[in-house]
């Protein structure tokens, strides 16, 4: 289109730029703009004998009035507590594998396999393995803990927790990989220094490392918080379809539930777009970070 | 063993050196056991599945843990002789190819006007693209099914592929246009004083050199799309259009309840092209995940 050097007229090179954005610009209209909007108008209304009738709020006050909503939310809450435990097991795990210690290439990379693997394959597997006559609980039995063995996931005391485990296993790979990525580009002479000063691995994690890669925890945080949030649906799916009861139903279950087997599609659309606020808000932090690891990056 | 060969260490008073040694010794056998304890914890699933699969389903129920002592490939038979088996992989497989192929192509030409190009709006418009990653599909769902239904393209293997497309476009984007971006200025001048048109130059000079950036991110939305249930299960409601992970984790589930051997040689199936891409786009995948992250 153009052959020309430099001095093109501006208008030209905006409405170019603009031709090569268009493709991307359609598929983000239909695929996240429509639906938004359309979900908006879904829950602001109702559908009675296909006449559609402006309802205002009340699907709101049906969904935030049920407490199988807010049991789903609990739940996506409960899901939080793995954000700290996986930062914990990724640090430690990640400033081992940093000093190269023997075998440290194999380790980096076993460490990083469950996060190729399948949700639904896993999710099978820890199925078996977490039965009442599973793996977990003969080997419970064979230390001496038999009065603890149970139905993990079949209890709806136990149920979430032993999700959040698999939901562990399979995330943890993540956050040793980033970390080791960022740990690689802090200087030596700072743990030289660390060292030399008689600081122990502890210190020297508490001291050197974490600050020197506190951007990269922070991203994983939110990163993770979103995932606990928004990207469990397969495991709940393939683990428990939700039960016991409703014992492990979670915000994407809920949405789930109510559009496909119960078509109550206002209140699934209504639960959609109180997903998306509370998801724009880890959305805004995530954000605010990018730009600050940006800035930290040059 | 860096603490071993790390010269700088000051002589730590009275001890005896056998103590240090000793100190030494126990706490880098620590961190080694703890390694290897992590390191059985993460394959124990991978052993489930390929040991359990080579079992009979009365050898899997004498002993879940029992090595395999006399392999036997009669499960694979089995799922081989599924006839549906090959038709979901190769739906797999066009959707994955279909998916990820789309995506690259749109986000290249995206990418190319976000870093390279003087417009309004281009600040606003990547800052509102690129946190459009974190929103939960399921939220997309129910609208685009309904819109898919209007145009007949449910159960028709395009409807994922658009959908797949759009969802992992945010990321594409943000990704490629942040390797874009670090292709220096002088380069790209000296191509446009060659007379290079805009085509040109994004061909000859920008996509050559991001070879490293398309790979990571074709990998990594080589695995998401191979691995993903939801979308899947909602858009293809017919058996001959299932995917693989579909069929295996929803059909087979079912069908082969208590055959638990049976049931892992198909998980061993939709595995082994996943540990494949691995092996081969370790280094690939990695960098794609720390893109943005690392010095």
């Amino acid at each position: 289109m153009t052959t020309a050097l430099p001095k093109k007229k501006p208008v030209a090179t905006w409405a170019l730029a603009y031709l090569y954005l268009a493709p991307a610009l359609i598929f983000i209209l239909v695929i996240f703009v429509y639906p938004v909007l359309n979900l908006i108008w879904r829950s602001l209304t109702q559908v009675t004998e296909g006449v559609t009738r402006w309802a205002g709020l009340e699907s709101y006050r049906a969904t935030l009035s049920d407490p199988v909503f807010w049991q789903a939310l609990s739940n996506n809450l409960r899901l939080f507590l793995a954000v700290p435990i996986l930062v914990v097991l990724s640090l430690i795990i990640s400033s081992i594998i940093f000093e190269q210690i023997r075998g440290w290439r194999v380790y980096r990379t076993i460490v990083f396999i469950p996060y190729v693997l399948a949700i639904p394959v896993v999710a099978i597997v820890f199925n078996n393995v977490l039965q009442l006559h599973g793996v977990f609980n003969t080997f419970l039995s064979s230390i001496g803990l038999k009065s603890l063995t149970t139905d993990w996931l079949g209890t709806s005391r136990t149920a979430i927790w032993a999700i959040m485990f698999v939901v562990i296993w399979k995330e943890l790979g993540f956050g040793v990989i980033l970390f080791l990525a960022r740990m690689s580009s802090i200087s030596e002479e700072l743990f030289d220094a660390a060292k030399l000063d008689g600081a122990n691995w502890f210190q020297r994690l508490w001291n050197v490392t974490i600050p020197q890669i506190a951007t990269v925890i922070e991203f994983y945080v939110v990163i993770e918080l979103i995932t606990m949030f928004s990207w469990v649906f397969a495991y709940i799916l393939v683990m428990t379809k939700g039960g016991p009861g409703t014992s492990t139903w979670v915000m994407e279950f809920f949405i789930y539930e109510k559009a496909f087997p119960y078509s109550q599609m206002r209140i699934a659309s209504a639960g959609a777009i109180l997903v998306l606020f509370f998801a724009s808000i880890l959305m805004f932090f995530q954000a605010r970070l990018r730009h600050r690891v940006e800035d930290i990056n040059g | 063993m860096a603490e071993q060969t790390s010269p700088g260490l000051p002589p730590p008073a009275p001890q005896s050196r056998l103590a240090i040694l000793l100190n030494r010794w126990s706490q880098s056998a620590g961190k080694q056991a703890a390694m290897i304890f992590l390191m059985v914890l993460i394959l124990f699933p991978l052993f489930f599945i390929f040991n359990n699969a080579l079992k009979t389903r009365d050898q899997y129920n004498a002993n879940q843990l029992s090595l395999a002592s006399s392999p036997t490939l009669v499960n694979f038979g089995k799922i081989f002789q599924n006839p549906q088996l090959l038709t979901w992989f190769g739906n797999s497989l066009i959707l994955t190819a279909g998916s990820v192929g789309l995506c690259t192509l749109i986000s290249i030409l995206a990418a190319y006007a976000f870093a390279n190009m003087q417009f309004p709006g281009r600040d606003l418009l990547f800052n509102l693209i690129t946190p459009l990653m974190v929103i939960p599909p399921i939220v997309m769902l129910i609208p685009l099914f309904v819109l898919f239904q209007i145009f007949r393209l449910i159960n028709n293997l395009s409807s994922p592929i658009l959908v797949y497309t759009g969802l992992m476009l945010p990321f594409t984007i943000f990704l490629l246009r942040n390797f874009f971006i670090t292709i220096p200025r002088e380069i790209r001048e000296a191509a446009l004083l060659d007379g290079c048109s805009s085509i040109q130059l994004l061909t000859k000079v920008y996509l050559p050199l991001s070879r490293p950036a398309l790979v990571t991110s074709m990998v990594v939305n080589a695995v998401w799309v191979w691995n993903e249930l939801l979308i899947a299960l909602v858009f293809l409601q017919t058996e001959a259009q299932r995917t693989l992970i579909v069929g295996v984790a929803a059909s087979m589930q079912k069908r082969y309840n208590l055959d638990i051997p049976l049931l892992m040689a198909g998980l061993a199936i939709v595995t082994i092209p996943m540990i494949v891409l691995y092996v081969v786009g370790q280094n690939a995948l990695v960098r794609g995940l720390v893109a943005g992250f690392e010095k």
